[in-house]
């Protein structure tokens, strides 16, 4: 059993914050495929397509037949540890920083014998359960954990490097005035965050839904309406130094193409809240996250989008919103690239239709709020960077890797057609 | 002595005294709510393009957005649909002596704090009138409910049916502007109707009667309080903004004393 991570003592104002330092930080482009998968939560190496055997490390060519048609495929993660070295010093500064250091070689299911970082609880020379996350680099590591699930499993100091998890963690939820805020603020309550600020827009006008949020332990309402540049810079003024999570929830969704509209009044709305929104934020928040990436037991450690799923490829039928949802992606891999190396993870969140008043009118399936919450704090725990959420979703985005040029004809054909 | 030359020795002795009646344009200030389907009123907001800093070292300036019926604002005929086919019913085109002139102020503040929904009456009218005298034609006559005092959600006070507001009721509007010819109509409230005002005959009477007429309106006034019942010349020019509907601004009031 893990010892339970405790809530982090306050913040001594005479020392200075601990810069982060990295692991290892290269990867080949073949090798990057791990990493792509890793930020997905997916266990896979290289197998040969012509003599069926996996392969690891990653190569140009299969080792055991030399043909060059390799491909990247889900492999089993049942294993069994079969040496191990506790890393007591080390020339590279991060892990000079973290030692003792526990790692070791696995013997895969599969036949094939992998090096990890392993799990304190994992017994020696016992089963284990192979993950693959992206580490404080960015790039895809393995990681084997015990078979089953053990208490405090999570409080384990290797694996929380790999994680995002909100226990003992601040967070920030843009927007309380939605369904979907309000339940994430109560989820990651309960997931541990000893602190949850809830966004709250224009508190003029009187919503359902705040005494529910009022009512969780640890919230803290905070005037921020990311439309206004200057609200924004006073939330972060106020509190920029102590997120270690952000999760903008805020959205502007409204139906109708290019066509079945007739200005840009609401699209210019949606591109405020999607995307200058995100801006916003990212110009507020983002100096104050990346100087704290190592910072301690509650580090600032994660960046959420919510996207919909269809940010990836347009579907007319909330075409124009979804434009708006587009230009969010491509400013959040600018934002993940210009992250890089801080220790912070940009998450980005991919859900379908909501089970909300503007997607009323569409049939199932649909995602309720505690669903999305649920998705979006299993992501941060499991440390996830593509977090994909619900059928529709996952369909989309399965699609969407397979081939992107089909996805778009498909959703952009008539129907029944 | 002309009369203007009499004005500026009076504006620099005291004698007249110049009262704003605008509230500050701030991201804050609530704006109208529609239902979400509908088009909405933009926000003022505001964007930094300099700060005496690499973006331009010598000056501070920003960029603003708004709607044109953002903050203290002025309609023009032409924002309501019964307005739609008058003449000069612009904020360009309207004769430019329509933006100063007598003001009458028929103070509610005791009703609307006794009730948020008040509905000025025409006997409310002719009452003051007896008191204050009839009210030219020609003249902007404005509510006083000492709306402006109230701020953040006390503001628009909206419920799940609707805004809470006083304004005036259909026959008053009628009265004012069939009987007694005024100039235009002004509120402290964020619209020159009720906040039920969707719910009266005709919807919106102000909007509709009032522009239906030609006549214009104020919103979202600021020190009302600070006006004598009759007296007082206000000054109102809307922003020039070609075919506009209207136009947030800053009004004045010049006040004897």
């Amino acid at each position: 059993m893990t010892d339970p991570l405790q809530k982090p003592p306050k913040k001594n104002p005479q020392r200075r914050a601990v810069l982060p330092t990295l692991p290892p930080a290269f990867r080949s482009r073949k090798a990057l495929a791990f990493t792509a998968a890793a930020a997905e939560g997916r266990f896979c190496l290289q197998k040969c397509n012509d003599c069926a055997k996996f392969t690891y490390p990653p190569r140009e060519a299969c080792p055991h037949c030399l043909s060059m048609d390799l491909s990247w495929q889900d492999i089993p993660t049942g294993g069994h540890l079969i040496a191990e070295t506790l890393v007591r010093t080390s020339t590279n500064t991060y892990f000079r920083e973290r030692t003792p250091w526990r790692s070791g070689t696995v013997k895969l299911d599969a036949g094939i014998a992998v090096l990890a970082h392993i799990h304190g609880d994992v017994a020696r020379g016992g089963r284990v359960h192979m993950i693959a996350r992206t580490d404080k680099s960015g790039k895809g590591v393995m990681m084997a954990l015990p078979e089953q699930e053990v208490e405090n499993m999570g409080d384990d100091k290797q694996l929380r490097e790999l994680t995002c998890d909100p226990k003992h963690r601040r967070v920030l939820i843009t927007d309380g005035r939605t369904e979907v805020g309000q339940t994430l603020a109560k989820t990651l309550g309960q997931a541990g965050a000893s602190t949850v600020f809830v966004g709250q827009a224009e508190d003029w006008r009187s919503f359902a839904g705040l005494k529910n949020l009022l009512d969780i332990p640890n919230v803290e309402i905070m005037p921020l309406d990311i439309t206004d540049t200057i609200s924004v810079q006073n939330c972060a003024a106020e509190i920029g130094g102590k997120v270690d999570i952000l999760i903008n929830n805020a959205t502007h969704i409204r139906p109708g193409g290019v066509l079945s509209r007739r200005d840009v009044v609401s699209a210019r709305d949606e591109m405020e809240v999607n995307y200058f929104g995100l801006m916003r934020l990212m110009q507020a928040f983002g100096p104050g996250l990346r100087a704290r990436g190592a910072d301690g037991v509650n580090s600032a450690c994660a960046w959420v989008n919510l996207l919909s799923v269809y940010a990836l490829s347009n579907k007319p039928e909330f075409g124009v919103t979804y434009a708006s949802q587009a230009a969010a992606l491509s400013l959040a891999q600018c934002f993940r690239g210009e992250m890089a190396g801080s220790g912070v993870k940009v998450v980005n969140a991919f859900y379908g239709p909501l089970q909300d008043e503007w997607h009323q009118p569409l049939p199932p399936p649909k995602i309720s709020a505690k669903v999305l919450a649920r998705e979006v704090t299993a992501g941060l725990q499991q440390g996830l960077e593509d977090v994909i959420i619900g059928d529709v979703a996952r369909d989309v985005w399965q699609r969407w890797v397979e081939d992107a040029r089909v996805l778009e004809k498909e959703l952009t054909q008539i129907e029944g057609m | 002595m002309s009369v203007l030359q009499e004005l500026a020795r009076s504006l620099t002795t005291g004698e007249v005294k110049t009262v704003d009646l605008t509230h500050t344009l701030d991201p804050d200030f609530p704006v109208m709510i529609l239902p979400p389907e509908f088009g909405q009123c933009a926000r003022f907001r505001v964007e930094e393009v300099s700060c005496y800093d690499d973006r331009g070292p010598g000056w501070y300036w920003r960029n603003f957005s708004c709607g044109e019926h953002t903050g203290t604002h002025f309609d023009a005929p032409i924002h309501w649909i019964s307005g739609r086919d008058l003449p000069n019913a612009t904020v360009d085109a309207i004769p430019s002596a329509a933006f100063v002139g007598p003001v009458c102020v028929i103070d509610c503040s005791a009703q609307a704090a006794a009730d948020e929904d008040y509905l000025l009456t025409v006997q409310d009218v002719t009452d003051w009138e007896a008191t204050h005298g009839e009210i030219p034609a020609g003249a902007w006559v404005l509510m006083r409910t000492d709306w402006s005092k109230k701020s953040g959600a006390e503001y628009l006070n909206m419920r799940d049916d609707g805004a809470h507001s006083p304004g005036p009721a259909p026959e008053t509007v009628k009265f004012l502007v069939k009987t007694r010819d005024i100039l235009g109509f002004g509120t402290e409230t964020v619209g020159t109707d009720a906040g039920q005002g969707a719910h009266l005959a005709p919807p919106y009477p102000a909007h509709y009667i009032l522009h239906g007429a030609g006549k214009l309106g104020l919103q979202c006034l600021a020190n009302l309080d600070q006006l004598p019942p009759t007296g007082a010349i206000l000054i109102c020019p809307p922003l020039k903004i070609k075919h506009g509907s209207g136009s947030p601004l800053r009004v004045l009031a010049l006040v004897e004393g």
